[in-house]
């Protein structure tokens, strides 16, 4: 709410951008440091028209989002699916849900060794790791979510004689839907984030990941901090996406 | 970076809200012990090689051998020295800067557009940069466990200072308190929820960048331990320092919440 009524750029907030970048050049010019570490400002943009022009740096990029879409679909999907199943059933909730808990208390980033041992360091480990990241946020707020159906209207469905399928479609489905989508907005954050650390720990193949460490392992700053700003583009980018996409999916409930 | 301190919050009170009938409960173990079975029949059959996965014994033996070398606990100690550090430096840091951006509109206008481009980057990205510039030393955990913890710290305390009605402060300067009165009187205890949803995101995004940064750039420490097994192909210190890092993190959770319950009896108690 705050952020639409901000929405409108304070030429205050610019200050300190503005005096950051202008220590940054002053550093770099001032020949105190070496240059690959701190490269002046238009040898940055200099290098994102040499990255795009000539080392792929939108294959990197592209590399990057479809990996962490396929992980993401992979993951969410079997979310929604086990989420459903684990919020109607008490039996599968009751047998599956404490080895669930028990298992995503694991931090995500130490499943990196044991999946790189288990599918390699090649694509599938990345995809099958990002899926991970994506699944644990769907399957929880898609249980809550369906859980949340109003008791009345599972009854209203139990006497008109609704369906299995009915009554998920007519009555779970929608009920479940804000918390759904919540779970799917949280799981395309975390899957960015695994895609960004997949690509850290198993360098083989494209990825702004791989990028950035290059970056490092060469003393390339440059390249580093052009990374750094396309993670976060894409995450910003990732982000808006996901949140009109909910206002969009949700818009009949306030209508 | 909003989003991510808001939406996997109906979590944590699920357990308490949708527990199972009591006869389901103990149905809860027969998967795992399923699992086990298959998984120790599996090992001695051979049906899978114990590069990909060792015998559960195996696994037990490495942890006990572990933990009576002292490797485990002296790396565990690292590990959580290092997540306290990191991660006081960096809410109080947050604490500051989100107190700041709530209570000074003019501080908020210059500070939130750096603010707010630079928390889109996760501390997962910082860490390349981080060492460039320090290296790969003790600083660079702290600084990359404290970056993780002061997003979510700072962006929830300024929402919560946000959320303190503004007649609260118009009846505050009638009774002219001073600026120090109003923080201490007013807006502590009104944001003293919202502060701890903020600590306890950060808490575990703290200990989710330690990991990272164990697994990328160190010698010591649970994440260093991970990768030295996968190094030397043995799966069984693994899987056991894994089991360590899901106890951590669970325990420092449960640790926040538990101080978070005792909070709001307090709340609740003098509204």
């Amino acid at each position: 709410m705050t952020a639409t009524r901000q929405r409108r750029l304070d030429w205050r907030g610019l200050v300190p951008v503005v005096v950051l970048l202008a220590a940054w050049e002053a550093i770099s010019r001032s020949g105190l440091t070496d240059t690959r570490i701190v490269p002046p400002l238009e040898g940055l943009v200099g290098l994102l028209g040499t990255e795009v022009a000539e080392k792929s740096l939108l294959g990197n990029l592209a590399a990057s989002i479809v990996r962490d879409l396929s992980g993401f679909a992979l993951g969410a999907s079997l979310g929604v699916v086990g989420g459903i199943l684990l919020g109607l059933s008490p039996l599968a909730s009751a047998l599956l849900r404490p080895s669930f808990d028990v298992f995503r208390q694991i931090a995500l980033f130490a499943w990196i060794p044991l999946i790189a041992m288990w599918f390699g360091i090649g694509e599938a480990s990345k995809i099958v790791f990002v899926a991970l990241a994506a699944f644990t946020p769907t399957l929880i707020n898609t249980v809550e979510g369906t859980r949340s159906a109003s008791a009345t209207l599972v009854e209203v469905g139990a006497l008109l004689r609704y369906r299995r399928s009915q009554m998920l479609l007519a009555i779970y489905l929608p009920a479940a839907l804000p918390s759904i989508l919540t779970g799917v907005h949280l799981a395309l954050i975390q899957s960015w984030l695994a895609t960004i650390g997949a690509e850290y720990f198993m360098t083989a193949g494209p990825g702004i990941g791989t990028l950035i460490i290059e970056g490092r392992d060469r003393f390339q700053m440059g390249q580093t901090v052009l990374g750094m700003i396309l993670i976060g583009a894409v995450g910003f980018l990732l982000n808006r996406i996901a949140r009109a996409a909910e206002n969009r999916l949700l818009r009949w409930r306030t209508a | 970076m909003a989003t991510i301190s808001v939406p996997d919050r109906p979590t944590r009170a699920r357990g308490i809200q949708f527990a199972p009938p009591v006869r389901l409960i103990g149905i809860g173990l027969l998967v795992p012990l399923l699992g086990l079975a298959a998984w120790t029949v599996g090992a001695r059959q051979g049906w899978v090689p114990p590069q990909i996965l060792p015998a559960p014994q195996v696994v037990w033996d490495t942890f006990l051998e572990l933990w009576q070398s002292g490797d485990l606990l002296a790396n565990t100690l690292i590990s959580l020295q290092r997540v306290l550090f990191g991660f006081a430096a960096g809410a109080s840091l947050g604490l500051l800067l989100g107190t700041a951006m709530g209570l000074s509109r003019p501080f908020e206008a210059y500070a939130s557009v750096l603010f707010t481009s630079l928390a889109q980057v996760p501390a997962l990205g910082w860490i390349p940069l981080a060492m460039l510039l320090v290296g790969i030393g003790e600083s660079l955990k702290l600084i990359i466990v404290a970056v993780g913890t002061l997003v979510p710290v700072a962006w929830n305390t300024r929402a919560g200072i946000r959320a303190v009605p503004s007649g609260w402060f118009e009846a505050a300067s009638l009774w002219r308190y001073s600026r120090a009165q109003v923080v201490w009187h007013i807006v502590l205890p009104a944001t003293v929820p919202q502060i701890f949803v903020g600590l306890r995101y950060g808490l575990g995004h703290a200990w989710l960048a330690l990991v990272v940064v164990e697994l990328l750039a160190s010698s010591e420490g649970l994440g260093y331990l991970l990768v030295w097994g996968r190094q030397m192909f043995q799966l069984d210190v693994v899987i056991a320092t894994m089991a360590v890092i899901g106890a951590i993190g669970f325990a420092l959770d449960a640790a926040l919440a538990a101080i978070e319950r005792r909070l709001q009896r307090w709340q609740v108690a003098s509204p």
